[in-house]
């Protein structure tokens, strides 16, 4: 049995598991702490220092995402010191950021957006210089815009800690640290980068760093409905949220899924385009001296009813055969079966399970 | 799977035989991966050096179409080193004799001769897979695409069964299946030998239940055909095909006979949302709306079913699947009254005994793994936990076959067929995504540096692939992905059909066909 | 009234005559934007953002203040309308703060629509920028001058409040602003905070006081509800956070004397957890009072504790 530590923060007594950090224990206490860096399911580099918060009897203001919860101990989450501390944090990364959330694909669900508008911290306390780094968009999936990075390191420990492709680190010191494939080149350098273009980078970038090159444009993220569901490709089942606007799919982005968490693979995150590709069948068609011709619903399935049952009449129902689908829902396939076996009259189905 | 997929992370030995599971299956991968970096021994068993062969410690790269005496050669390793799992054997399985006395003469010097794999390798991996706490098997159609498949599946399943890795969290036997709802159309009764939740149509019980339940007078008792027959014996004892969201001309094996069998049928309906190549050859053809554009589930490799929900209306005048079947059965004089898929999965559940417990209340709650037999069940995380469906597990002992087709004088390469990364099955999706197809917009045919220089190919060079039915072209890709013999590519492209000369020689249980291995020969074009 | 038939996108359309080119093309389903259109108080034709191209016309014309004619040929969104349009919003954004991260309009802001819309990411004119100090005299409105783009909603909907016309344009050219008679804080005016610019100013110029820092525009979700103070039953915003009314803002008024200042406190007494003490203006300057005085129920509640202790 885990042995449990009692704290009291912001004058809330909180009880919590042994080992659980001062952040947890505000997250249970339901008490908000900002982070950048840190991530439920990755490692703590408790680097960005947004979180910290005020222990008394500590010599400075800790990182609450790595500082361990202790037996008795007293946490201030909002204190003038702590407010200032973050405040200037959030100075300090504006003044290198691009003054862009005019037109940001990010605008509405950015970190640093947010927590700007929470502190009341405007652009302009620092000057200096800012990064001018090219916006990489050369492939068809991620675009990266290393002026937006605010270097939490989330991206880099997602690629090599749940994906396990490492492509990603940070390179250079100081002002000139930046998130790079190796060799300071491209995701589209595959050979080099071992970039498989999954996007879950994307999935926990907080800013507008890295975004999904086929969303820039369509739509802010306010007028965006999400619709969890299931990907229409491999076995593994994962889900995500379908980004709609206007009956439109415009995108694809993470959810938390039972079986996938937040990952998911090139075809998953970018493999949406077919849904409205101009290719799409609209209307039915009926081969007319070996062409097709346009048909309104009733003509066909009249046809189809009547062919199906001449077919039945003529040759028995074993003379039907049905190819049902791995690609449709249980429903669909279910109610294929049920008309080739109650409606029909044969067992003659199958579907493509062994291609 | 008899496991799910999350518990592939915590297994201390993984044995991926016949699965390129960072390509066709990345999001497994990640779990792969994710043990590998806990310290989990990967070994690898696959022709091609692929990116998991790149990661494991063992690369067992065997000749297409060995794996039967690679894995009795484990079996043989495991049973003379005494590393077997004696009281599992004894408890919990039955004809262990006969598999000891077939596997006896696999020995790994012998294994060796016909995989091509060294002795010592053989050895360590399965004293590996045997040694380890728990071990688990993956494998997709590396294993099952060939004339010998079911052989090939037992022979997983044996080394599971003599080792006991298997009825426990992380250690099982795992196929990954490659499309979203394969699972659930097999368990759904889209086969030809059982109803839903595999209750065969040979039982009179089960033809009797349905015949109530579905208020007919009585089920066919005749088995169907598979889709290969079924395909085979068009316009001939099959007048009329009905095909939903299927792309054989694509997909089967030998295409150009797939193509003229289509052509001789009666009537030929096809329902999908795009004009596919089998479409082009339909009477009629029926618009379908996509994923996006319909409620209902998917079952996934690890039996999990989760709801697929409606975000858009669907494109133009097309319609879910399930409603243009309710249309075809009304005007058969069948009516078929659902609301909603919710209401299709209430009867579901109803005569599946496995779905018993699933209904679209709970799948809102999350997602839930058959077997689930009643609404309180939690649903199931690993089979064959304390006892198997039949009670013991049976070994079979099963013998090395060659493939159907091997190289000779005049088609000197085996030619083997699999999926790449950012492609999905025939193309159809895939290939109209406005990014997939961009970044990876040609097909090509992996070929070993020995063989270019033997055939005079160069890198990018156009090449004819033939074999005995049919040829197709495509650009060459000097790759040391392959060893010397084999050459490489997918059927993932319309471009590239190379299904026109992949063999459609099947195994005679499963009717699956050997796309692995065929022999052909590959001429640089001029 | 007649029908005209024009062609709009290569649309044909059918509007009754004397219809606005704007309103035929968005009956039609057409998007154009506007920034000065008011529909209730149309025909302003300033800001120019709504230009379309007709056949035939010497210029691009303001949709807004074009009447249809017979055979008419528009186009929407044309090469030179867009052109156009994208030079409009350049020239509005060399003279704006880039203050998107903070602005309380953030999200509710057409300036920002129309630039994403248009892909205009900044402005390639450098100038003089305003450098106004922000007007927060007023209790309840705070006005922001240098994110005004002198659309001149606010002047024409406070021109329509009989007794007040509290603002109008003051000085030329880059100088020109929305300003009180002699250009003083709205404080010392005679605005009554009845809160009808804030409700058509398209951008973050004119903003609640009470509101800001509170809520970003695309968390609040909005309920109509009806001011039940008085006859004119003006319709008035509850702004949800979550589960909790923030504020109540100014819908739109009824008739009568609409949207004052006293329907919107007595609903966010009613509505909001913790309402801010109002304020009213005594001896031209804002003073707390309390809910009884500002409700204009001091005189009542005095009767009656009278009455009580009688």
């Amino acid at each position: 049995m885990v042995a449990n530590v009692t704290l009291t923060i912001d004058g809330i007594r909180i009880t919590v598991p042994k080992g659980s950090t001062v952040l947890e224990a505000a997250e249970k206490a339901g008490i908000f702490i900002p982070t950048f860096c840190h991530d439920p399911e990755l490692s703590k580099p408790g680097a960005c220092r947004i979180c910290v918060v005020e222990i008394p009897g500590m010599r400075n203001l800790p990182a609450s995402c790595v500082t361990e919860a202790m037996e008795g101990m007293v946490v201030y989450s909002a204190s003038p010191a702590v407010i200032e501390a973050r405040k200037t944090n959030l100075e300090l990364l504006l003044a290198n950021h691009p003054e862009d959330c005019l037109t940001c694909n990010k605008n509405g669900d950015c970190r640093l957006q947010e927590y700007a508008y929470y502190y009341g911290v405007k652009y302009g306390a620092f000057k200096g210089e800012k990064h001018r780094y090219p916006l990489e968009d050369d492939n068809p999936f991620i675009v990266r815009d290393m002026n937006k990075c605010i270097l939490c390191g989330k991206c880099v420990r997602m690629c090599e800690e749940v994906q396990g492709n490492n492509v990603l680190n940070f390179a250079f010191r100081g002002f000139n640290a930046l998130v790079t494939p190796a060799m300071n080149s491209k995701y589209s350098d595959t050979e080099i980068s071992n970039c498989v273009f999954c996007g879950n980078c994307i999935s926990v970038c907080p800013v507008g760093a890295l975004s999904e090159k086929d969303m820039l444009g369509k739509a802010r993220r306010w007028e965006v409905k999400k619709v969890t569901t299931t990907c229409p490709y491999c076995g593994v089942g994962c889900q995500f949220d379908l980004n709609v606007k206007d009956n439109k799919v415009l995108g694809v982005t993470s959810t938390d899924g039972d079986v996938n968490g937040r990952a998911l693979c090139v075809k998953g995150r970018f493999g949406y385009g077919f849904i409205h590709h101009p290719d799409r069948l609209t209307t039915p068609l009926i081969k007319k001296d070996g062409k097709f011709v346009e048909a309104t619903w009733t003509e066909a399935i009249k046809l189809v009813a009547e062919k199906l049952g001449d077919i039945k009449a003529k040759d028995g129902p074993d003379a039907i055969g049905i190819l049902s689908s791995a690609r449709v829902t249980n429903e669909e396939n279910y109610l294929m079966n049920k008309l080739a076996r109650a409606v029909i009259g044969t067992n003659n189905i199958d579907h493509c399970a062994r291609l | 799977m008899t496991n799910s997929i999350q518990e592939i992370a915590d297994a201390d030995f993984i044995l991926a035989t016949g699965t390129n599971t960072f390509d066709a299956h990345p999001v497994i991968g990640i779990q792969v991966k994710k043990a590998v970096a806990k310290g989990a021994v990967l070994a690898v068993v696959d022709p091609r050096l692929t990116d998991s062969a790149k990661l494991a410690e063992y690369h067992l790269q065997i000749k297409p179409g060995t794996d039967i005496a690679l894995l009795n050669g484990f079996a043989n390793v495991i049973i003379e080193e005494g590393l077997y799992n004696k009281t599992f054997v004894e408890e919990r399985t039955e004809d262990f004799d006969a598999f000891k006395e077939t596997v006896a003469k696999y020995t790994p010097d012998y294994v060796s001769e016909v995989t091509g794999v060294s002795a010592d390798l053989i050895r360590e991996a399965a004293r590996g897979y045997a040694k380890a706490k728990n071990s688990t098997i993956l494998y997709t159609m590396g294993i099952t695409q060939h004339v010998c498949g079911t052989h090939n599946v037992f022979s997983t399943t044996n080394l599971a069964l003599l080792t006991g890795h298997i009825g426990k969290e992380s250690s099982g036997v795992n196929p990954l299946r490659g499309q979203n709802n394969v699972q659930g159309a097999c368990d759904m009764g889209a086969l030809p030998v059982v109803f839903p939740g595999y209750q065969p149509v040979a039982v009179e019980a089960n033809r009797q239940k349905f015949a109530v339940a579905w208020g007919v007078e009585k089920m066919p008792d005749k088995p169907g055909l598979t889709v290969g027959e079924l395909i085979e014996s068009a316009g001939n004892s099959i007048k009329a095909l009905y095909i939903m969201g299927e792309n054989p001309v694509m997909s089967d094996p030998d295409a150009d006979q797939v193509l003229h069998e289509l052509e001789s049928l009666d009537f030929l309906v096809v329902q999908d949302i795009f004009l596919t190549e089998t479409a082009q050859f339909a009477d009629v053809v029926l618009p379908a709306a996509s994923f996006a554009e319909k409620d209902g589930t998917f079952s996934n490799t690890e039996r999990r079913v989760q709801l697929v929900r409606k975000a858009i209306e669907p494109i133009g005048d097309s319609k879910p699947d399930w409603e243009i079947i309710c249309l075809i059965s009304d005007a058969m004089g069948y009516p078929m009254n659902y609301a909603s898929p919710e209401e299709i999965m209430s009867e579901i559940s109803s005569v599946t005994p496995s779905y018993g417990g699933i209904n679209y209340e709970r799948l809102e709650q999350g997602s839930l793994q058959w077997p689930c037999p009643n609404a309180d069940h939690p649903g199931t995380k690993f089979l064959h936990k304390d006892k198997f469906v039949r009670g013991l597990g049976k070994f079979q002992a099963v013998e090395h076959i060659p493939p159907n087709e091997i190289p000779d004088e005049e088609y000197q390469l085996v030619l083997s067929t699999g999926r790449r990364r950012y492609h999905y099955h025939t193309g159809t999706m895939t290939q109209r995504t406005g990014a997939l197809e961009v970044f990876y917009p040609e097909e090509y045919l992996e070929i070993s540096s020995a063989d270019a220089e033997k055939f005079g190919i160069c890198d990018g060079d156009k090449v004819k692939v033939t074999s005995r039915r049919g040829q197709v072209e495509v650009a060459a890709q000097v790759s040391e992905r392959v060893t010397p013999g084999l050459v490489f590519t997918s059927f993932q492209y319309p471009d590239v059909p190379i299904n026109r000369v992949t063999n459609p020689a099947r195994d005679p249980i499963a009717k699956i066909p050997e796309y692995k291995v065929c022999a052909v020969k590959v001429e640089k074009v001029s | 009234m007649a029908n005209v038939i024009l062609t709009i996108n290569g649309k044909e359309i059918v509007v009754k005559a004397g219809t606005t080119v704007l309103d035929a093309a968005q009956e039609a389903g057409f998007f154009i934007p506007t920034f000065c259109h008011d529909p209730l108080n149309p025909g302003f034709g300033a800001c120019r953002i709504c230009v379309v191209e007709i056949k035939g016309a010497r210029t691009l014309v303001a949709s807004c203040c074009t009447e249809v004619a017979h055979g008419m040929v528009v186009e929407t969104e044309s090469p030179a309308v867009v052109e156009a349009r994208k030079t409009i919003i350049e020239l509005l954004l060399a003279n704006h703060p880039a203050d998107c991260l903070t602005c309380d309009k953030n999200g509710d802001c057409r300036l920002q629509d129309y630039a994403y819309r248009y892909d205009i990411r900044g402005s390639s004119f450098r100038g003089e920028k305003h450098n106004y100090p922000i007007d927060d005299s007023n209790p309840y409105i705070i006005r922001d001058m240098n994110k005004c783009i002198l659309c001149g909603r606010c002047v024409r909907t406070c021109e329509q409040v009989q007794d007040r016309q509290v603002i109008n344009f003051a000085f030329r050219g880059f100088n020109t602003k929305v300003a009180p008679a002699m250009d003083t804080e709205l404080a010392e005016s005679d605005c009554v905070s009845c809160a009808r610019c804030l409700v058509v100013c398209p951008v973050g110029a004119l903003s609640y006081k009470n509101l800001a820092g509170k809520a970003r525009a695309y968390e609040i979700r909005k309920e109509p509800v009806t001011c039940p103070f008085c006859d004119a039953g003006c319709r008035f915003d509850l702004n949800y956070k979550g589960e909790k009314v923030i504020g109540v803002t100014a819908k739109e008024s009824g008739e009568g004397r609409p949207l004052c200042l006293k329907g919107r406190l007595g609903l966010e007494l009613l509505y909001v957890d913790k309402p801010l003490t109002p304020m009213l203006k005594k001896d031209d300057r804002f003073v707390e009072v309390s809910w009884a005085e500002v409700l204009g129920m001091d005189n009542v509640l005095k009767k009656l504790i009278e009455l009580k202790s009688n």
